[in-house]
């Protein structure tokens, strides 16, 4: 799986052009689906089962996109200035490098910094080492990612996109390791999150579910000096997500993921999650609604190039959602 | 009267002297979003003899559909909304003063010492300021907060007006050599290209036009009109600012001028609300390169057009937007070129003109 993780990571998919990651995800689920296709908006859709009369249809949604820059304006001097896709947080920015789809490189560059003072995404250029806007090989509306190699470091595994890498990588595991399900599940590998879930609510639209969740990463409150109020840990199992502030996960559905990490002896944590949204509000709202959840894996340092998950997390939620997908789904 | 202005190219349309009095009747209309009554009385009388089906839904909107007459038609919807920012009352105080609000995006430091006109009626009423004489220094260095100004109407006249009523700013609409002044040219540019491209519609495509309401508000009519037309793919015609003054704050190159004038068409390649589908982008640029179009990508960042609602409709729509360039928008007064809007309407022909169901037959990338 970490071979997997690592190839997932590495491919740049910013908001909106997920195409190549989208590629990496089609190889990676081979013939283990009985259905995929693409929908509009580009999100992948891998349908495992058919609905039978014990069953349910469920979607499962994990984005694929990540967060990115867009170049705005080719200066004289051909630096380029640019605009964020997604939450970018300018401090994480500086000297920061970056690959362009077409794998021009860059680095992240600004005049002087300021002590005390915080850059603004205008103060920040990309230089690509263009010596002047005509040799230039960037054009206006060209995007990039944060560009840094996945590190394992044992237990614990580090990159610029395990939001929401992970969880595609664990999608792919699920749908693979699913064998005799009643349902019929969606796996939806859904594009353009970070800018508002809008992936994620064609998705929905297009699989009409009666039920379904999200699986995102979450914040971590177990750093030095973190103080918002936050329960979640790394290595202390998949987080089942109460509520974020996006959506409230349907109680229900909160119970019966306890219920069955409990009978498998599967570690979990409760996750309230008071800002940061994921699919599963796309999810819950779509037509006349559906009961919605979302699992999800602690990550520290989030929309940084350098966000850190625990592998026992990722396994175990593997564990978790092939076991939830097994069986008949009863809420009450 | 305006010279008629040349254009060139493969398309037969152009814009004339009738483009320009229709555009000025609908600048002039007020259609405050939530209240487009006098703009879609206008799209209404305008696109009767041409469009094969019209329909105005429960929002306000007009939807108007041209069939095609070739085989596998992509069903393509246009949306312009016909809503602009402005005003609107809110309580009467003595002598005929009336507080108000806005609706839209509106600077309120651009509020004190215009002119508006009020309700259907247009009535005339000044939104006041302390004349200088009686300012201190220090109060004129303070933007004057809206709920502080009023809108004097006089007696006779504010009888006549009540809570609720709309207004907007009195500019009147004026040609001048190649420039055009003007409010509401956000988006009344677009409702006025898509009356004309009802009148000529490629004979390859279904033209599915929305003239929406409140998108000045959040894009409300476009999303209940695209669940309505559910087209295949949808382009958003607006208005964009300019703003291409030589300079920009202590920098000696303007790097955030959003679009330029002269410059041709804005076409869209990320805003606020939409990352528009490549394969329409490259649509775009591809037929103004052969047409010989000017055309300039409006600076990915901020603001929002209905594609925003409309391409996350349903199981998804591949979007776009295309606006015509203009300076000082969401003020009293817009400045835009009439060869920007010809432009526009020339690339958004020429583009229509070349969809076939081969654009989107594949997988999005980009």
């Amino acid at each position: 799986m970490k071979s997997l993780i690592k190839q997932l990571v590495e491919t740049p998919g910013p908001s909106g052009f997920e195409h190549e990651i989208r590629d990496v995800i089609r190889d990676a689920i081979g013939d283990a689906a009985d259905e995929i296709r693409v929908d509009a908006l580009g999100s992948l859709i891998a349908r495992k089962g058919t609905k039978t009369e014990a069953g349910l249809r469920v979607m499962i949604s994990a984005h694929i996109d990540e967060i990115g820059l867009m170049v705005t304006h080719v200066d004289d001097n051909g630096f380029l200035r640019f605009t964020n896709i997604g939450g970018i947080n300018p401090l994480t920015c500086y000297g920061g490098r970056v690959l362009f789809m077409d794998g021009t490189r860059g680095v992240i560059g600004m005049d002087s910094i300021e002590s005390g003072k915080t850059p603004k995404l205008r103060d920040l250029f990309i230089d690509v080492g263009a010596t002047s806007k005509e040799d230039c090989p960037v054009n206006v509306g060209d995007v990039c990612g944060f560009e840094r190699p996945f590190l394992d470091l044992g237990k614990r595994m580090v990159a610029k996109s395990m939001d929401d890498r992970i969880a595609a990588a664990i999608a792919v595991e699920v749908l693979k390791q699913l064998e005799n399900t009643p349902h019929e599940v969606h796996f939806v590998f859904s594009t353009q999150e970070e800018v508002g879930l809008r992936g994620a609510t064609t998705a929905a639209y297009g699989v009409d579910p009666d039920l379904g969740f999200a699986i995102d990463v979450t914040r971590s409150g177990d750093t030095p000096r973190f103080s918002p109020k936050m329960a979640t840990a790394l290595g202390d199992g998949p987080a089942i997500k109460v509520r974020d502030s996006s959506f409230i996960a349907d109680p229900r559905l909160v119970d019966w993921m306890i219920k069955a990490a409990e009978k498998s002896n599967i570690p979990y944590q409760l996750e309230v999650l008071e800002a940061g949204g994921t699919d599963g509000r796309a999810i819950q709202l779509t037509r006349a609604g559906a009961p919605a959840g979302c699992v999800s894996i602690a990550c520290r340092y989030i929309h940084s190039p350098s966000e850190m998950v625990d592998s026992d997390d990722v396994e175990n939620a593997v564990k978790l959602l092939v076991k939830l997908l097994s069986e008949p789904i009863v809420l009450d | 009267m305006t010279e008629r202005m040349e254009v060139t190219g493969k398309t037969p349309l152009e814009i004339g002297e009738k483009q320009i009095a229709l555009l000025e009747k609908l600048c002039n209309a007020t259609a405050v979003s939530g209240d487009e009554y006098e703009v879609r009385q206008i799209v209404l009388e305008e696109i009767k003899p041409f469009a094969d089906e019209i329909e105005v839904d429960a929002l306000g909107n007009v939807l108007a559909k041209k069939f095609g007459s070739g085989e596998n038609r992509v069903r393509v919807m246009l949306a312009s909304h016909m809503d602009e920012i402005g005003f609107m009352i809110v309580k009467k105080h003595d002598d005929n003063l009336f507080q108000f609000e806005r609706v839209g995006g509106i600077d309120e430091r651009q509020l004190p010492g215009k002119a508006v006109l009020v309700g259907r009626d247009h009535l005339p009423g000044v939104i006041g300021a302390k004349p200088i004489h009686m300012t201190t220094a220090d109060e004129r260095k303070n933007k004057i907060p809206v709920d502080a100004l009023r809108i004097d109407l006089g007696p006779e006249i504010g009888e006549k007006v009540k809570p609720g009523d709309r207004a907007t700013f009195a500019t009147r609409f004026k040609v001048f050599g190649p420039s055009i002044q003007a409010k509401a040219l956000d988006d009344r540019f677009g409702v006025a290209m898509l009356i004309e491209l009802l009148k000529h519609t490629p004979a390859n495509i279904d033209l599915l036009a929305a003239f929406t309401v409140q998108e000045e508000v959040g894009l409300r009519g476009a999303r209940v009109a695209a669940y309505r037309l559910d087209p295949d793919m949808a382009i958003a015609v607006d208005s964009t600012p300019a703003y291409d003054l030589p300079h920009w704050d202590d920098e000696d190159e303007n790097v955030q001028y959003n679009t330029r004038l002269d410059a041709g068409p804005a076409i869209y390649i990320m805003d606020r609300a939409t990352i528009p589908d490549r394969r329409l982008v490259r649509l775009l640029t591809q037929t103004a390169e052969e047409e010989e179009i000017p055309y300039q990508y409006r600076q990915p960042g901020g603001g929002g057009t209905d594609a925003g609602v409309i391409h996350k409709t349903r199981a998804g729509i591949p979007s776009v937007s295309v606006s015509v360039p203009s300076r000082y928008a969401h003020s009293a007064i817009g400045l835009a070129r009439i060869d920007d809007w010809a432009n526009t309407l020339r690339l958004l022909h020429a583009a229509l003109g070349r969809v076939t169901p081969d654009l989107l037959s594949g997988e999005r990338r980009g």
